[in-house]
């Protein structure tokens, strides 16, 4: 749900709720959820992808150089991205939960 | 030209669904609605009937499945009855939300358990509250014109809703009646193709079915309470029009009888043929007694059945439901808050009748109307009601 459907009243509603615009869901901003960040620790990673597999909200795209680039702006702070990096078998994992406390 | 034939009226309904040239019949066969379902399966396997039938192994995927086609703009049809219904009850939610305009016989049957496979209005009255338009048709001609009518309504872009056609199972649905049968000509001048408001489609892109908020919600349901309510106009005029091509002209309340009578019968679906024999009966003997049928149950039309039971005294409202541990059963309960304000205030004599296709006959509405005609007028305790026939 958008800002703009925010305003709007029954009489405003599509036909079934149908939702005319497709992909505006990238407006929904849910990084809001979040109570813990992952930080990334570039020196840690040896590119595998399987962050940007296992994310569950499409947070996570990879840079042309081959590095995660956390999208903020929907990562909803899971930590899933830290437990099934590759190198967390090794105790490396690139990316540390910390509590998002931390940066206020 | 039309023609008047002898059929089944399961028979005849598929014919009427064969006549609006579906596109997706998805259904699971349960008894009594099975001879519509297989004869569609024939019609679909001799290439009478250019749909796709679609097997599927439980109501809820039948209804799955017809939500689907629906949404991607297909002519959708499915019948069930009874636990079928129940199985259903999840998605005939969903159906009518989504603003889909598919139609559905239900074959009424009891629920379980005890397993009934006979009639009774159980199914529906625990579904009543899904949002659909739902009528109660009386004979196999009302079902025949009804199917075709119910898809008019539903797919006009103003109620985009999904439709219910009650039809008392074995009563109903499996006795031989003359039908007067439609031509494809006239089906076409009566019935337009369907163009949905919206529908997936890959080259436009639309989210159907998708989650809400708190904050958008209630304005949805404001909307499709609004559309449900609604839709009586365009019910109106689909009748009308279906009167203009036939002669053949339905009404959400109809009367029998009714003027000035003392007591009056409140009916829906077969049970109304049965009843008018009585009133016949009872008037020949001078006894002022007439008879209401209610014929559209959603939307509920208020204003009509209020007319129609005008000033009578005492009104017996026939159930064919229990609504179990409630202040009163489901007919009664309209009826009852419809009247709240009535001056003066009718007496209700609330009579559950035709449990599990309890036997149910000419003799027993006289023996009711007679009752409540030897009764005075004051309000009787609220939520009273008697089950005709009960062994005690």
């Amino acid at each position: 749900m958008t800002s703009k459907e925010k305003t709007w009243t029954w009489r405003d509603i599509p036909v079934g709720a149908v939702v005319e615009e497709p992909g505006n869901a990238s407006e929904y901003l849910t990084g809001g959820w979040r109570s813990e960040r992952p930080v990334f620790t570039p020196d840690h990673c040896v590119q595998c992808g399987l962050c940007y597999v296992y994310c569950p909200d499409a947070a996570i795209v990879m840079t042309r150089e081959g590095y995660p680039d956390i999208r903020l702006d929907y990562c909803k702070g899971c930590g899933i991205c830290a437990r099934e990096c590759f190198m967390s078998t090794f105790g490396l994992s690139c990316f540390e939960m910390v509590d998002e406390e931390e940066f206020r | 030209m039309s023609k008047r034939v002898g059929m089944e009226v399961s028979i005849a309904v598929s014919e009427a669904v064969k006549l609006a040239d579906v596109d997706i019949v998805a259904a699971y066969p349960i008894t009594p609605q099975t001879h519509i379902v297989e004869h569609l399966s024939e019609l679909v396997a001799d290439g009478d009937l250019d749909a796709e039938f679609v097997c599927v192994e439980s109501e809820h995927s039948a209804m799955s499945a017809v939500v689907g086609s629906s949404a991607a703009g297909a002519r959708s049809f499915t019948a069930t009855a009874s636990q079928g219904l129940a199985l259903m009850h999840e998605i005939l939610f969903i159906a009518s939300s989504m603003r889909l305009p598919i139609v559905m016989v239900v074959a009424n049957r009891a629920l379980s358990s005890p397993l009934s496979i006979w009639n009774d209005h159980s199914d529906i009255m625990a579904s009543r509250d899904c949002g659909w338009i739902q009528y109660f048709v009386e004979n196999g001609q009302e079902s025949f014109d009804h199917v075709l009518i119910a898809f008019r309504v539903a797919e006009d872009p103003a109620v985009s809703l999904p439709a219910i056609i009650n039809l008392d199972g074995f009563v109903l649905s499996h006795v031989i009646e003359p039908h007067i049968l439609l031509d494809e000509e006239e089906v076409a001048r009566y019935l337009p193709p369907f163009r949905p408001v919206s529908r997936l489609d890959p080259d436009h892109p639309v989210t159907m079915g998708d989650f809400a908020t708190p904050e958008f919600y209630l304005e949805v349901k404001k909307a499709q309470e609004a559309a449900l309510r609604d839709s009586r106009a365009v019910i109106d005029r689909g009748w009308k029009e279906f009167a203009e091509l036939t002669g053949r002209q339905y009404q959400a309340v109809e009367t029998y009888k009714a003027d000035g009578a003392e007591v009056l019968l409140l009916a829906m679906g077969a049970l109304g043929e049965t009843a008018s024999v009585a009133i016949d009966r009872m008037r020949e003997r001078g006894l002022s007694v007439g008879l209401v049928k209610l014929r559209l149950w959603r939307p509920f039309p208020a204003e009509d059945l209020r007319q129609a039971l005008g000033d009578a005294r005492k009104i017996v409202v026939l159930d064919r439901a229990i609504s179990f541990g409630a202040a009163t059963n489901p007919v009664a309960a309209e009826v009852a808050g419809l009247l709240y304000d009535a001056e003066p205030r009718p007496r209700i004599f609330n009579m559950v009748i035709g449990l599990g296709g309890r036997d149910v006959r000419v003799e027993d509405f006289e023996a009711i109307l007679e009752k409540a005609l030897g009764e005075d007028s004051a309000p009787g305790p609220v939520g009273e009601y008697e089950l005709i026939g009960v062994r005690e």
